[in-house]
């Protein structure tokens, strides 16, 4: 009995934790039609566009812009990025929206390897149309 | 050759397994012993057949027999021995064949040493135990065939994941799997207790040995995992609250519910239906574990086995199970008999406090983990890591941690609060000490770090409490393993939120000559190079690393694997006696600098020294309990 209260609370306390933290996913073209919560934790994923990636003076900052096929989007981001990060190739972007329109990452992850892409990306991706595999 | 007659010995372990489920009913239902003792000798077969169909799998990979699918997508011919070895079951259907394999020798370790049970549940634990198997061997069989020929065979084949190259996997899953295994050895007693109604002390101490066994494994699986995910991703990180991390924490929270609970049951004999309700909990997480892993369906760091269709195989394995358990639970429940009562004050309360808050962890990792999936049906997409778990865990750990340091220094039955309160006063004191200190000397440090270390160093004293003023030597092993797994748990707690609270961590990029410095280190780059490995080429940086005029030299690398073409960062880790430097060499830039990250973290190998504590802990209560049970049966065979 005791239990089952101390699971309820544990669920509620969940709940309540999960729609403050709860990181919600955005390709560009969502960017486009929903506009953005500024300033909280959610996730950006879409293909890193040809030659877009630049290296700040400092040697550790980089800018690249993500792009869907609808919309593209300009990414900052310090730190070592991913082995796999790379220019025509998928990439989720974990950090927040700035009031200008950009995101500043906090973290890269790249697909893992050829075969492997973010299960959201992919999903994203065959919505819009702009990834066939 | 070798691959058919794996996969002959396959079919040979499932028929066997088909036949160990009817004997098992027929001599449940009709009574005979004849078909009990008949039963040990299938389980033993069947064990040995499933270990014969590994080890065939094994023979192919270290031969590289290109004619077989699996070998031909998962291994290749130049690869060191050890990961043709470990390829074997770094795969899909070769971990499925682990899992059965694991399986089928338990069972078959049930029906050789298992003498304290009776006939009757022996019975119905081992046609539960081949009901499970029957689920995997019909998984393997119908829709993940390790065997499979590649017809034509393929010239070479296409490598292992280099992620996955490296001695962690060799260790990590099949230690995982031990355990998940072990639970399902716990959920067979369970459902052969409910079908013989023998809920009781007896049971209790039979199934415990099985839940510890299980624990450990998976205590040292879910550490291993730990520290091999730190250095193989150069993140770092220790803990990512990853899908799969949570796949093998929620059977461990489980499993360490169950097995104080197990021990209430076993020495007082309360609980009875809580504790059956935890071993079918515990099998479930574990079941869920590898249905997360296995279908591919999370978003995950280390998604390495991503097939859709297959997860239905197992969900459907999963319902089954689990759905026929809770049936069986539902209609014998009644059945049991309410055990002895107990005292609110007393340890029966105590471990009742340390299940409902492994309940409540075990609660918010499952529904973090889930909330994802569930949102996805309504095409949301949504991700949670640390900020929610931490979040939500952080503080429960905290009050667990109180908890656990009064539970162990309270009497069975009854006792009362003032004479826990005295045996309490050190700890608090050392408790109050240590918060003094860090309000003092560590200023800016979060809440949660800084409660984390406070509270690591009560529980670390009151850990020991349990050992004052007794005689050492006379103390009984398992309240050692206690006092060992009980004291890991406040080390670790110590290194988690030192690593949080002091790590120091620096981002630059510098030229060959120049230097930089982090912590307590000052850090050069010498120099970086190109080397050659035997199935890759790297970039590796010669770092000059000096501490108080001691010197050192660090070697990161960028590898760049050939078969699959991959690239992978190999940080470069100086353990010291009070913590760790890490570094990752990242790119290098057009004007010639190079990327380098580096961190020193104070104290975080007290997190794994923790883990192997916990599990130290384990094994020496396990060794304990059947070194006593075997003196008990001893005594009884003198008496007759």
């Amino acid at each position: 009995m005791v239990a089952l209260v101390a699971m309820i609370g544990a669920v509620l306390l969940a709940m309540s934790a999960l729609s403050e933290q709860a990181a919600y996913f955005y390709a560009p073209g969502d960017v486009k039609r929903e506009g953005v919560p500024i300033g909280r934790a959610v996730r950006l994923g879409g293909m890193v566009q040809d030659k877009s990636i630049k290296r700040a003076a400092d040697g550790i900052s980089i800018r690249f812009v993500v792009e869907d096929g609808v919309s593209t989007v300009p990414v900052t981001f310090k730190g070592i990025a991913p082995d796999l990060f790379k220019e025509k190739s998928g990439v989720v972007a974990e950090g927040r929206f700035q009031s200008d329109g950009s995101f500043v990452a906090n973290n890269l992850l790249a697909k893992h390897d050829e075969k492997y892409m973010p299960p959201e990306l992919a999903g994203k991706m065959h919505k819009t149309g702009t990834v066939t595999k | 050759m070798m691959a058919e007659a794996g996969l002959a010995f396959l079919w040979l372990a499932a028929a066997l397994a088909m036949l160990q489920l009817v004997l098992g009913i027929l001599g449940v239902r009709a009574g005979r012993a004849d078909y009990v003792s008949a039963l040990r000798h299938v389980a033993v077969l069947q064990g040995v057949l499933a270990s014969l169909a590994f080890i065939a799998l094994i023979a192919v990979f270290l031969a590289s027999d290109m004619s077989v699918k699996l070998v031909a997508s998962h291994s290749h011919s130049a690869k060191p021995w050890l990961y043709k070895l470990s390829g074997a079951w770094g795969n899909h259907e070769g971990s499925m064949l682990l899992w059965a394999t694991i399986l089928a020798l338990s069972g078959a370790a049930i029906g050789l040493f298992e003498r304290h049970i009776s006939a009757a549940m022996k019975a119905s634990t081992l046609a539960a135990q081949a009901g499970i198997a029957i689920g995997f061997y019909a998984f393997l069989l119908f829709s993940s065939n390790p065997f499979e020929r590649l017809i034509p065979a393929a010239a070479e084949g296409q490598g292992l994941n280099p992620v996955l190259q490296d001695p962690g996997l060799a260790f990590h899953p099949p230690t995982l799997y031990i355990g998940y295994v072990g639970l399902s050895v716990a959920f067979s007693f369970a459902v052969g207790a409910l079908i013989t109604r023998e809920v009781n002390a007896s049971f209790a101490r039979a199934m415990r040995p099985w839940v510890l066994g299980a624990w450990i494994f998976l205590t040292l699986g879910i550490t291993a995992g730990s520290y091999w995910a730190y250095y193989e991703l150069g993140w770092g990180g220790w803990w990512f609250w990853d899908p799969v991390e949570n796949a093998s924490l929620m059977p461990w929270l489980a499993a360490t519910a169950l097995l104080h609970s197990v021990t209430v049951l076993a020495t007082r004999d309360s609980l009875r239906a809580w504790t059956v309700m935890l071993a079918v909990v515990a099998f479930s997480m574990s079941m869920l574990g590898t249905f997360l892993v296995r279908s591919g369906i999370l978003t995950s760091v280390h998604s390495f086995a991503v097939d859709p269709t297959r997860g239905t195989f197992i969900l459907t394995l999963l319902a089954i199970y689990i759905g026929g358990a809770l049936a069986l639970f539902a209609l014998r429940i009644s059945t049991v008999r309410e055990g002895k009562q107990f005292e609110l004050v007393s340890r029966e309360s105590a471990l009742v406090a340390n299940n409902l808050i492994m309940s409540v962890i075990l609660g918010l990792v499952f529904v973090g983990t889930l909330y994802p999936l569930f949102l996805q049906m309504f095409g949301k997409q949504v991700s949670v890591g640390p900020p929610y778990f931490n979040a939500t865990t952080g503080p429960i750990v905290l009050f667990m941690a109180a908890v656990m340091a009064a539970g162990p220094l309270i009497r069975w039955r009854r006792d009362d609060g003032l004479s826990i309160l005295k045996k309490l006063v050190v700890p608090a004191g050392l408790t109050a000490l240590a918060a003094g200190a860090l309000v003092a000397g560590a200023n800016g440090i979060g809440l949660l770090p800084f409660f984390g270390i406070v509270m690591a160093v009560g529980l670390g004293a009151a850990s020991v409490a349990p050992l004052w003023k007794r005689n050492l030597r006379r103390t009984p092993l398992f309240t050692w393993g206690m006092v060992v797994a009980h004291l890991g748990v406040a080390v670790a707690l110590a290194g988690m939120a030192s690593d949080s609270a002091f790590m120091k961590e620096r981002l630059i990029a510098i030229k060959e000559g120049e230097a930089t410095s982090v912590g307590p280190f000052s850090v050069t780059l010498a120099r970086v190079e190109p080397v050659i490995g035997p199935n890759w080429t790297a970039l590796e940086a010669e770092l000059n690393v000096v501490r108080s005029g001691n010197t050192l030299t660090l070697r990161p690398q960028t590898r760049n694997f050939t078969s699959p073409m991959t690239e992978t960062s190999e940080a470069a880790i100086s353990t010291q006696l009070d913590g760790q430097l890490y570094v990752a060499l990242g790119k290098p830039s057009d004007d010639g600098r190079w990327q380098l990250r580096l961190w020193w973290k104070p104290f975080v190998t007290l997190i794994w020294l923790g883990g192997i504590m916990i599990a130290l802990g384990g094994a020496l209560a396990l060794i304990g309990r059947l070194r006593r049970a075997s003196v008990a049966e001893d005594r009884k065979g003198w008496a007759v």
